[in-house]
């Protein structure tokens, strides 16, 4: 059964100089354990998309169907992860993680605690259980992050330009270790995103929107074989999908 | 040790401040009544030492009690605003014009209403002080930041457990700003309410002794005020490090 389906979704707001289109009849699919990217300009309405899968906002037409069922206001199956990580200063690490079992897994505080602490290891956190969030490093922090994600025990994460705030080197880091953990663990992903390297390391499958209003330009398969490292960024089938992605974007145009 | 290193300072400005005092008031050619050299309000301050700590217990029973329940009153209505809108239209313009009621003539209003006994200390003291403490919430709780509420509604946590796993915690550093300029108000509060009448208190102390020209009681008990309010300030960071070990250990990080 497809995890998330969408079908002709749109969604406008009014604004002071009368209605704003974002999103203009968009539809995409996701399989179980299937990693898909959304890539597009910034301001083209991914949050938007965002809003309305978690049930924040909900779309003017089209359907939005999560597990074959319609999503529905204060119940939806994703685990979002903002771009800042969102990480508590009052509490460690692991009472960070286990906020998202608590508050979204509606675990009580003890299991919510051993489940976090379960998920830890895997993060490669399991030494920092005890740390306040400022002792992480921007990478770590981004870990403990998705930590908390994860905890949430929902079927779907939602990753919201998860690495857009890092350097570049430690963004590159990240992206490999994503996609190893990924390899391990085959949870359902929808990243947004508008690095495009990073749609073609780690997607299955890579939606590319247009500016607003929005609608799919380009879906591409992305066939490189997995598991994906470091060489797979020397693959020269990725330069030709980069270029093809691109191009989607219309980039090197000069328009902007 | 380190601590105390970092009081010296301090004290060093303090002794300053007692030298020049002391020898203007010897050398100098005001009359030793009118303006009593320290080492005599401290001679004058220690025989009456008994009157004094008499005195000064009542006084801070007034404040702690006049701070409790402005801490109560504070966060009871910090919930309300903060919860709703519209409450807090209603009632912010009532609470800023109760901040502009002059105590010195709230004061005397208040014994005649309330007697001479505890209940119109408390409720001076509360007056006084429950505004820096409001604001101090409200605007800590605004400081949440927009991602972190989106966090908390996209995991589905309704109003009341935002406001406790989230908006209450981040409203802690701006909360203690509000309760040391408010610590800094109570004792002043208490004093005047005592001055307009009370039986027993530094306010009354301080009305007598000026009565029958006392002037180095007056000071000594002047002291002894300044020397309750720097313990009280004290205590605000002692309870900020209880409350939000956090806050000292990522400000001490250099970075």
């Amino acid at each position: 059964m497809t995890q998330i389906e969408l079908e002709g979704v749109s969604k406008s707001f009014k604004g002071r100089e009368g209605e704003l289109e974002v999103l203009d009849g968009i539809s995409l699919r996701v399989q179980p354990g299937e990693f898909v990217s959304i890539l597009g300009p910034s301001g083209c309405g991914k949050s938007t998309l965002f809003s309305l899968l978690t049930g924040i906002e909900a779309a003017d037409s089209g359907t939005l169907l999560a597990g074959g069922e319609e999503l529905a206001a204060g119940h939806q199956p994703f685990a979002w992860m903002p771009q800042d990580d969102v990480l508590f200063p009052w509490r460690t690490v692991l009472g960070n993680v286990a906020l998202g079992a608590e508050v979204a897994g509606g675990l009580a505080r003890r299991d919510a605690r051993a489940r976090a602490l379960e998920l830890l290891p895997t993060f490669g956190l399991e030494a920092f259980a005890d740390s306040r969030p400022f002792q992480l490093s921007g990478g770590m922090r981004q870990r403990a992050a998705l930590a908390r994600t994860v905890a949430q025990g929902h079927d779907v994460l939602l990753l919201d330009e998860p690495f857009g705030a890092l350097d570049a080197l430690t963004r590159t880091d990240l992206q490999l270790w994503l996609e190893q953990i990924w390899e391990r663990e085959r949870w359902t992903v929808v990243l947004i995103t508008h690095d495009v390297r990073e749609a073609v390391l780690l997607s299955d499958r890579v939606y590319v929107l247009g500016p607003r209003p929005a609608t799919v330009r380009l879906e591409l398969e992305i066939p490189l074989p997995r598991p994906r490292t470091l060489e797979t960024l020397a693959d020269p089938q990725v330069a030709a999908l980069e270029h093809e992605l691109l191009a989607a974007l219309d980039v090197g145009t000069a328009r902007t | 040790m380190r601590q105390l290193g970092r009081l010296v300072p301090a004290l060093l400005v303090i002794a300053l401040l007692l030298i020049v005092w002391q020898l203007y008031s010897t050398l100098g050619d005001v009359g030793s009544d009118l303006l009593p050299a320290p080492s005599r309000v401290a001679s004058a301050g220690w025989a009456d030492r008994s009157s004094l700590s008499d005195n000064l217990l009542p006084t801070v029973r007034e404040v702690v009690l006049g701070f409790a329940l402005s801490l109560s009153f504070a966060f009871a209505l910090s919930i309300l605003l903060d919860r709703s809108q519209a409450v807090r239209r209603a009632l912010t313009p009532v609470l800023i014009g109760s901040q502009t009621l002059p105590i010195i003539v709230l004061a005397p209003l208040v014994v005649i209403w309330f007697g001479f006994g505890l209940t119109p200390k408390i409720l001076l003291v509360a007056l006084v002080t429950f505004f820096p403490l409001l604001v101090g919430l409200l605007e800590g709780y605004a400081s949440t930041t927009r991602a972190a509420m989106t966090l908390m509604e996209t995991m589905g946590a309704g109003w009341w457990k935002t406001w406790r796993l989230v908006r209450l915690p981040s409203a802690l550093p701006s909360f203690f700003t509000g309760l040391r300029i408010s610590v800094t108000y109570a004792v002043v509060a208490a004093i005047f309410a005592e001055y307009a009448g009370a039986e027993l208190g530094l306010g009354i102390y301080m009305q007598s002794a000026k009565n029958s020209f006392r002037t180095d009681l007056v000071l000594a008990a002047v002291i002894l005020c300044a020397l309750l309010t720097l313990a009280l300030y004290a205590l605000t960071f002692a309870l900020q490090r209880l409350l939000m070990p956090w806050y000292a250990q990522s400000r001490e990080r250099p970075s």
